[in-house]
């Protein structure tokens, strides 16, 4: 039988067509994800299937309906919010840190928020400094929230339907490189085998995307991509790259980072996410603490510089890790 | 409009139990904090922000909710929770901080939830306000009754959540109604010197919604305003405002030497006291002597003298319970 192939955006959108079937309590809310089907393509197909009472095209109020998000969250029913791209937190963010990811502690575990933010990432199209961001360690940094970042179409199905049957309040990070749009540069892994059913992947489960010996790269999202690219090229090196897939920043799998760190005694993180204080620098210290024995030499990391992300073609790739960069460093990783 | 004997004590009752708790934690907060004030000190540090003054509100408003419509509230939260009936001893008891509390300890006086009474508060100013649309939205989408009101100050009528709220509940004609409680002041603001508008019921016009400016130390006339409102939007009718104007007996927090209020305000505004009003007005109806209202005063000084032991009396909850709760299952 041939295999069933979708892009990314068709899975994350197959996803929540599929839990809002199942359960009438759950329904999507945010702008341009009514008649547009998302502007990324996440919400293609709902509208036309369940209706203008379940797929809400909002008006530009953030703050109002990630609100509304939370309040309806904590009524009963199971809201999906989009939150057009991740960089628009700012307008929002106290909606998100404050009241999403903090009623349930604060309220002594009594009230539940079982609401899923998603929200678009990533850059290298040109799109500059407010649109191209990818600000998962951010989020990842404030208790409360499950952050979820797919990198393959199948992933994305997977851990969608997890975050819209998890009763926490999650986001989920979709990068727009990922998502196979027609408008975007072509992207071959972007579009991948996802099965008719629903099915989930639990959260806490990072994923080995390629399997090596010779040096860990700890990465999400397109970053895997390249990544995965980086890897094929050093196997014609001799150079065997273990690419681990995170999947999920909250909660962690370090069981399989520590794993892979003692197998291969290298590591990379690539981090598409600004460098200092993030994602990079909280796996290298973890490692650091539970596998610095294992190391054959120190951490690296390779990640987006601490700059705005500038405008001009070659300005916006000097600063965004490339496959080349992710070979060299590995080279250089190996070579220590 | 008139109401029966039964509807106009039960007002001055609420009122009555919210000025004696209100009165009897402003004690117990200072335990501790003499001679110099430290806030982090006694059996109730941190901030308290007291409702006397503002009972009217509450009671008022309060009175048309059922326990199952959704209110959002403020940092000064205790009179909405009394009025739509927490048990007080739970309550006490988060505001100590014990392990008996509504929030087991966690959330203490500026957040209290009772997903019983579908009642949650927060200190972010206007940061409840879209709960209460997201309630009135799911409330909405089941085809319920219910209705969901969301109670908030005249400085968080300036912030961008209110509007934003307010355009949301008109445009998907939401069951929910908006109370501005006036009280004339943000912290030392005044209004005068915040807000664009003379009256915030002038905004109910901005999201084509019905909006009323009331008396708000006359519950009588708060009463009457929300019941309106509430049956309004449970009949399907949208959103409505209200800005009850109202005073605050208390600082804005306690140890507030408000030294901005202009002398002799203070004063003026203790002369309309809901408590005393209402009073007033039950007597000359002939409903009401100074024995029944001694009555009610000692039955709420038991009720909530009965709170306050059962949170002295109650644990704490263990340090390392400080890690639980973070999510529902990891």
């Amino acid at each position: 039988m041939a295999e069933r192939l979708l892009t990314t955006a068709k899975a994350i959108s197959e996803a929540i067509a599929q839990e809002m079937e199942r359960d009438d309590r759950v329904f999507v809310m945010g702008e341009d994800i009514g008649a547009y089907g998302g502007i990324f393509g996440a919400t293609q197909g709902l509208l036309e299937k369940f209706g203008p009472e379940r797929v809400m095209d909002t008006p530009i109020s953030e703050t109002g309906f990630i609100g509304a998000g939370v309040g309806a969250a904590t009524e009963g029913m199971r809201p999906i919010v989009e939150l057009m791209f991740v960089d628009f937190f700012g307008v929002a963010m106290d909606q998100i840190y404050n009241h999403m990811a903090k009623i349930h502690y604060m309220s002594g575990g009594n009230v539940k928020v079982p609401m899923v933010l998603m929200t678009a990432i990533g850059g290298g199209y040109s799109d500059a400094a407010q649109h191209s961001q990818c600000l998962y360690g951010l989020f990842a940094h404030v208790p409360g929230l499950k952050i979820v970042i797919p990198s393959s179409p199948y992933d994305a199905k997977g851990l969608m339907i997890q975050a819209i049957r998890d009763d926490d309040p999650v986001m989920y990070f979709f990068h727009k490189g990922i998502m196979g749009l027609g408008w975007m540069t072509p992207n071959p892994r972007a579009t991948g085998p996802v099965p008719e059913e629903p099915y989930t992947i639990p959260f806490g489960k990072a994923d080995v995307k390629r399997e090596g010996s010779d040096a860990t790269i700890l990465t999400v999202s397109l970053m895997v991509h390249r990544s995965l690219d980086a890897a094929e090229k050093l196997a014609q090196e001799g150079i065997n790259v273990e690419v681990v897939d995170l999947r999920t920043l909250v909660p962690l799998d370090k069981e399989t980072i520590l794993d892979s760190v003692k197998k291969t005694h290298r590591v990379l993180v690539v981090d598409e996410d600004y460098k200092s204080f993030g994602m990079s620098g909280e796996l290298v210290a973890l490692i650091a603490e539970e596998a610095l024995d294992y190391l054959d030499a120190p951490p690296k990391r390779l990640a987006v510089p601490d700059v705005p992300i500038p405008y001009s073609r070659p300005l916006e790739q000097y600063i965004s890790p490339s496959v080349d960069a992710i070979a060299q460093a590995v080279r250089d990783l190996v070579a220590e | 409009m008139s109401l029966s004997q039964e509807t106009l004590l039960s007002l001055y009752e609420t009122m009555v139990k919210i000025r004696t708790f209100e009165e009897r934690v402003a004690e117990i907060y200072y335990e501790g904090k003499t001679p110099v004030f430290d806030i982090a000190a006694g059996p109730v540090p941190g901030e308290m922000h007291l409702y006397s003054g503002q009972e009217a509100v509450a009671a008022g408003v309060c009175a048309h909710l059922r326990p199952d419509d959704p209110v959002t509230s403020t940092h000064r939260p205790h009179g909405h929770l009394i009025a739509k009936g927490v048990d007080l001893k739970a309550m006490m008891a988060e505001i100590f901080g014990k392990d008996t509390g509504l929030c087991h300890g966690k959330g203490g006086h500026m957040h209290l939830f009772d997903p019983t009474l579908h009642f949650g508060c927060g200190g972010i100013v206007g940061g409840g306000i879209p709960h209460a649309v997201g309630a009135a939205l799911a409330i909405k989408k089941r085809g319920e009754d219910r209705v969901a009101v969301s109670f908030f100050g005249d400085g968080a009528a300036n912030i961008g959540a209110f509007h934003e709220s307010l355009n949301l509940a008109a445009v998907w004609k939401l069951p929910v109604v908006f109370v501005v409680e006036d009280n004339l002041y943000a912290i030392s603001v005044p209004k005068s010197a915040s807000t664009a508008v003379r009256s915030n019921a002038e905004r109910g016009a901005a999201y084509d919604m019905p909006a009323v400016q009331v008396d708000g130390q006359d519950v009588l006339a708060v009463y009457e305003a929300a019941k309106e409102a509430i049956e309004r939007a449970r009949k399907g009718g949208g959103p409505s405002l209200i800005e009850a104007v109202c005073y605050r007996f208390r600082g804005h927090f306690e140890g507030d030497p408000e030294l901005y209020l202009p002398k002799g305000i203070k004063e003026q505004w203790k002369q309309r006291d809901p408590i005393t009003i209402l009073g007033n007005q039950l007597k000359a109806q002939g409903w009401f002597s100074d024995e029944q209202a001694q009555a009610i005063q000692d039955k709420m000084t038991a009720l909530v003298a009965e709170a306050e032991a059962f949170a002295r009396q109650s644990p704490y909850p263990a340090p390392e319970d400080a890690l639980k709760h973070v999510f529902v299952n990891v």
